[in-house]
């Protein structure tokens, strides 16, 4: 029975990031600048999950997110649950939501972009949310999920 | 449109393009005026394009503006090594609007996000060049008595050509209009602008020949179809004569029907249709002069 405890210890205050496809942790974290934070933070990858095969999962002490930062994970990884846990109780669940518009994080698909060349801070609206579709507000071109490239 | 920059034709209304094109009526009328007596306006050309620097240019004289700039970027600091953010901080403290092209997609918005005065984009890479836009609105209005309940034949390299992209988009705003898309089938129109239109309830045409249905156009508008447009050199010498404009082409066309093109051309208009009346691309060209004129008096609110 001791294989069924979790891989990964518990936390008192804070969130517990979970159903993260293992693929996506490392994007998870970069997109959130997780490393360069300097609280407590447990990390668990491939993990087994019925659903994504393979999963990861982030335990953050002592951190809470707003919800239009913690959406920007949607786009790497839309399945992400999150559970808000104080004193050891989760006192609150939410899913992700890829927001309607995003700054910084991708890279535009188009080599021709302006934002490739010089210093600039992407931005996108947001076309299509399942599928995600993004367009350049520069140069106007769609940048899709298949090619998506995740900045930093 | 006071001090608001032109970058995308998505950028302005339909009022707007109707406003603009009443303005360049009345240039046409009198084009000498001396409106932006004691204004500099700057042409930033990163890439050369000789038409359309001189039309603004013309379009700056006649309205008795100044001019500063430079024709193509060996002649200016940015062979250095200039990024077009310094670029554009410096040269926006010296004048009062600037007109800029450049071979990367999206530096027009980026120039009009740091600029202190208005930009106006004369053609950013393969993405917009919407004074082109107006001025081809202003072609069909001007032959045709309307922009409404128009048969528009776009011909040729649809699937790359940024002039009949954003045409469609322009025209699109407008009442009853039905496309036509005469393209090979590797250049044909993309299906995100199919489905603009299926959205619109607007009516398209796909046709891989050019053939007497041209007879239901209002307008013919073509584009060129370039070689190295094709995976297969083979299949770009099987369509390139495909798609080339002949003056027996059009015996059976209306008579008020025009031929437009954004020019400039290389093979895909027989010189021969040059003298035949539906031939429209060379004053529509001239057109462009009395739209540019239009576009910069009241960006920089003179009228
Ligand atoms: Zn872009």
């Amino acid at each position: 029975m001791k294989d069924k405890i979790l891989v990964v210890s518990a936390i008192k205050d804070g969130t517990v990031i979970d159903h993260i496809s293992a693929k996506s942790l490392f994007k998870v974290i970069s997109i959130l600048g997780l490393d360069k934070i300097d609280k407590t933070i447990t990390f668990g990858t491939n993990l087994e999950s019925k659903k994504l095969g393979r999963k990861a999962i982030i335990k953050l002490s002592d951190i809470f997110f707003k919800d239009k930062d913690i959406n920007k994970i949607a786009l790497v990884a839309p399945d992400a649950k999150l559970n808000i846990i104080k004193n050891y109780e989760v006192v609150e669940k939410k899913v992700v939501e890829v927001p309607d518009e995003i700054t910084g994080i991708v890279k535009c698909m188009n080599p021709k972009c302006i934002t490739n060349s010089e210093k600039i801070v992407t931005k996108f609206d947001v076309l299509s949310k399942k599928d995600v579709k993004l367009k350049c507000r520069y140069c106007e071109k769609i940048t899709d999920q298949e090619h998506m490239e995740i900045l930093r | 449109m006071k001090n608001r920059s032109l970058v995308s034709i998505n950028d302005y209304s339909k009022d707007e393009y109707l406003k603009i094109l009443d303005l360049a009526e009345e240039f046409e009328k009198k084009p000498v005026r001396e409106l932006l007596a004691g204004k500099i306006v700057a042409t930033l050309f990163f890439e050369p394009s000789t038409r359309t620097r001189i039309s603004f240019e013309s379009a700056v004289n006649r309205l008795g503006g100044r001019i500063v700039g430079f024709s193509d970027s060996n002649s200016s600091s940015v062979t250095k090594g200039e990024t077009l953010y310094d670029t554009i901080k410096i040269v926006s403290n010296y004048c009062d609007l600037i007109v800029m092209r450049h071979p990367l997609e999206g530096s027009a918005r980026f120039a009009s996000e740091i600029s202190q005065v208005p930009i106006i984009n004369a053609g950013d890479g393969a993405n917009q060049h919407p004074t082109q836009t107006l001025l081809d609105l202003y072609s069909i209005r001007k032959t045709q008595g309307r922009l409404d309940n128009i048969n528009i034949f776009m011909v040729g390299d649809l699937k790359y050509g940024r002039t009949v992209h954003s045409l469609l988009m322009a025209m699109s705003k407008f009442n009853k209009i039905t496309f036509n898309f005469i393209s090979p089938e590797e250049l044909k129109m993309p299906e995100e602008y199919k489905i603009v239109l299926d959205n619109l309830g607007l009516k398209y045409y796909e046709h891989k020949d050019f053939t007497d249905i041209v007879s239901e156009a209002d307008i013919i508008y073509m584009t060129r179809v370039q070689k190295e447009r094709f995976s297969d050199p083979i299949e770009y010498e099987k369509t390139k004569n495909a798609y080339i404009l002949k003056d027996h082409m059009l015996v059976n066309t209306k008579p008020g029907m025009k031929v437009l093109h954004p020019l400039p051309r290389v093979n895909e208009i027989d010189p021969c249709v040059d003298e035949n009346p539906k031939a429209y691309y060379f004053t529509q060209a001239l057109n462009g002069v009395y739209v540019r004129q239009a576009i910069i008096s009241s960006i920089l609110g003179l009228i």
